[in-house]
């Protein structure tokens, strides 16, 4: 066999290895058109509800917690007499970690088994791939995780952090400290580049200067060079927003480069309780996270959760905040059809402003307007024990500006 | 400057990590011209491996020391396996071989998931290796990278001297440069094939234990790491130790400058494209082996 021949097929296979990364990122939604408004089948003793989330694919591993804790959300409510007097009967699909699918599911949770309400997605990707499902058919779903912002559709309500409850809180938390530079280091994406966006127009009003920006391909696990950028800016505090593996990589190399928690602490808004596992407290320990809630929250309602989320899946699962986010989005929901009276989605939307939980997290609130909820957002440090201790909050909670309307400095941003 | 000597080591030790990553496949691919697209799948298990023998010995420097032979065998041991079962099989029809390992790293894939869970799973690094030497003028040199550089360089001197000095490396090149020839002057060319398997596969588990020092252990780690492998064998040149060793520490200073000078998106590029015009230039690779061979 000539020494060419061998080359071919090489091509061959990085050909193969191509298609195989397109085939995951190809996005169609599915619009059919025409079809509005399929009223969800409350005829029976029973309400139909849909559960969203990947169980496959490269995204499992953080969905399935949240698949968890709504589905523990449901056994609640079921134990306590239903909703409206009916039992709530799950109706679970797996969205596969890829977008079309979760169009193609949320179309049949809704179309076929007329379901009330969707809880479920997680990446921003998938959010986009089924809103226009939900706008078309005005059917209601419920979105657990901290996102970009700037987005507001009347179907979705978003139970996690926009940016004005994690990202702006994380930055106050480092003026705080007396942080007067920044280096930002994050994955190639759309949320870590509208982050970055945000928090340079948040420098230029506050004062801080920002010293570095650097992006990592998703998956990137070769972070040398970045860290020497990192070192050598002699930056304050660095805002992390890399996802997923890199992160593993970059903190092995911010330590073995001998930078420390205490010289130059990182900020993280993608490293909660599930993740600090995988990456080892070795490397994390005294490092910061903003978020919304940790499993250390103290609390009536936290320790009910924590202990009912153990008892039922594991002692050693930890609970993080976009499974607490789930939770509560299954408890305001109930809470917004009891208020309306009925199933019907246009009552409970109007129904939505002001509901209240007293959530693992605290009280949140409703906002019928933005669709957002109230949170108070935390801060909080990472313990030699992989749990994460709250150093800071906002003392009360902090209410939703997906647009950054309140803030001066984010006029030229949307 | 000292950015600049900084830069230089971190370019040199991305191209260690390239090296170890590609010195298993310059054996099977570079010189048997087996196209194995499960060999990332090997440095997996050379991964987990660590992981589970950290579950059991407790002092992270001791498991780390233990991890290598027993990754080195782990990995070795699967490759033989495979190539017992299923390359043999298929030694004339190479495009098959590249979907049917193609499958198998999607198995191996699954078969981690279903034994060690999606998530990451994290080792403990020993404290020595967490650490950096301070030199004067602000330079710090990272433990960890320099234990990668030296496992690496001594791996390709104890490959060169095995494959130089040994009967069997003797039988191995011999092998390589004229399959029937070796064959009726008595070699068993299927036993070498599964040694040289072996020898590969088991770098592969090597470069494993390596890069629980680095980076995720997860079931995807291999991978994101196969394609970079193939680019260093063949822009070195197919059956020849040397050009991978000077292409993978050209890339890693390459990659290192830059990822500097620009992102890391576009550094990617700056590699990728100098690889495509070099392969124009030299479509052979930098070495080539010559070979009496007629095929």
């Amino acid at each position: 066999m000539s020494l060419f021949r061998g080359r071919r097929i090489l091509a061959g296979a990085m050909t193969l290895v191509a298609a195989a990364a397109l085939t995951a990122c190809g996005s169609k939604t599915t619009d059919e058109g025409g079809a509005t408004g399929v009223t969800a089948d409350v005829s029976g003793d029973t309400v139909k509800v849909g559960l969203l989330n990947s169980l496959s694919g490269t995204m499992a591993i953080s969905e399935v917690t949240v698949r968890d804790s709504i589905m523990l959300a449901v056994e609640e409510i079921n134990a306590a007499g239903g909703v409206l007097g009916k039992k709530i009967q799950p109706v679970g699909e797996d969205g596969a970690s890829d977008w079309p699918t979760f169009a193609e599911k949320a179309e049949k949770l809704i179309s076929e088994d007329r379901v009330a309400a969707v809880f479920g997605c997680w990446t921003s990707a998938s959010r986009k791939a089924v809103k226009p499902v939900f706008e078309k058919n005005k059917a209601l779903l419920f979105y657990p995780v901290q996102y970009e912002g700037l987005e507001q559709s009347p179907y979705i309500f978003y139970t996690g952090a926009t940016t004005n409850q994690q990202i702006v809180p994380g930055l106050d938390y480092l003026k705080s400290q007396g942080a007067k530079s920044v280096y930002l280091v994050g994955s190639d994406y759309v949320f870590p580049r509208t982050a970055n966006k945000i928090i340079k127009a948040y420098a230029t009003a506050n004062g801080m200067t920002v010293l570095g920006e650097d992006y990592a391909p998703l998956g990137s696990t070769e972070f040398g060079t970045i860290v020497n950028k990192v070192k050598s800016s002699g930056a304050d505090a660095v805002f992390n927003t890399l996802n997923g593996d890199s992160n593993v990589a970059f903190f092995k190399e911010y330590k073995s480069a001998g930078l420390t928690a205490a010289a130059m602490p990182v900020v993280s808004v993608s490293i909660a309780e599930e993740e600090v596992k995988g990456i080892g407290t070795q490397y994390l320990e005294g490092q910061l996270t903003a978020w919304n809630y940790y499993q250390t929250t103290p609390g009536a309602a936290n320790s009910k959760f924590v202990a009912a989320y153990k008892a039922k899946y594991g002692a050693d699962k930890p609970t993080s905040d976009p499974m607490e986010a789930a939770y509560v989005g299954v408890h305001l929901w109930k809470a917004m059809v009891e208020k309306a009276g009925a199933f019907d989605v246009e009552k409970v939307r109007s129904a939505s402003d002001g509901i209240t939980f007293d959530a693992p997290e605290g009280l949140v609130t409703v906002d019928g307007k933005t669709q957002h909820i109230a949170k108070t957002a935390r801060i909080g440090k990472i313990g030699a024990d992989g749990l994460i201790t709250e150093v800071w909050n906002s003392g009360k909670p902090v209410a939703p500006d997906p647009y950054l309307k309140t803030y001066p400095w984010a006029s030229g941003l949307s | 400057m000292t950015v600049l000597f900084g830069q230089l080591f971190t370019g040199i030790s991305i191209g260690a990590v390239l090296l170890l990553i590609a010195l298993g496949l310059a054996l099977t691919f570079g010189q048997m011209n087996v196209i194995n697209m499960a060999h990332g799948e090997f440095i997996m298990a050379g991964a987990y491996t660590t992981y589970v023998l950290q579950q059991s010995i407790t002092g992270a420097g001791l498991s780390l020391v233990v991890a290598l032979p027993v990754a080195f065998v782990v990995a070795g041991a699967m490759g033989v396996l495979l190539e017992v079962l299923l390359i043999r099989r298929l030694y004339a029809r190479p495009l098959d071989t590249l979907l049917v390992t193609w499958g198998v790293s999607l198995m191996l894939q699954q078969l981690a998931r279903d034994v060690f869970g999606s998530p990451n799973v994290q080792t403990r690094a020993p404290e020595l290796l967490t650490g950096n030497v301070a030199l004067p003028g602000g330079l710090t040199i990272a433990n960890n990278r320099l234990f990668i550089l030296a496992l690496a360089l001594a791996a390709v001197a104890a490959l060169t001297l095995a494959l130089r000095l040994t009967p069997l490396g003797r039988r191995i090149r011999a092998v390589v440069q004229n399959r029937d020839l070796a064959a009726v002057s008595g070699i068993a060319t299927s036993r070498v094939d599964r040694t040289t398997f072996f020898l590969g596969s088991g770098l592969a588990g090597l470069a494993g234990v390596a890069l629980t020092l680095l980076g995720p252990i997860g079931p995807t780690m291999g991978t994101n790491l196969i394609i970079d492998a193939f680019l260093v064998v063949v822009v070195g040149g197919i059956g020849q130790l040397k050009g991978s060793v000077i292409v993978a520490f050209a890339l890693g200073v390459l990659q290192a400058t830059g990822e500097y000078l620009t992102t890391l998106s576009v550094a990617k590029v700056i590699v990728f494209v100098a690889i495509v015009a070099f392969l124009q230039w030299r479509p052979q690779g930098l070495f080539t082996l010559r070979t009496r061979s007629l095929a």
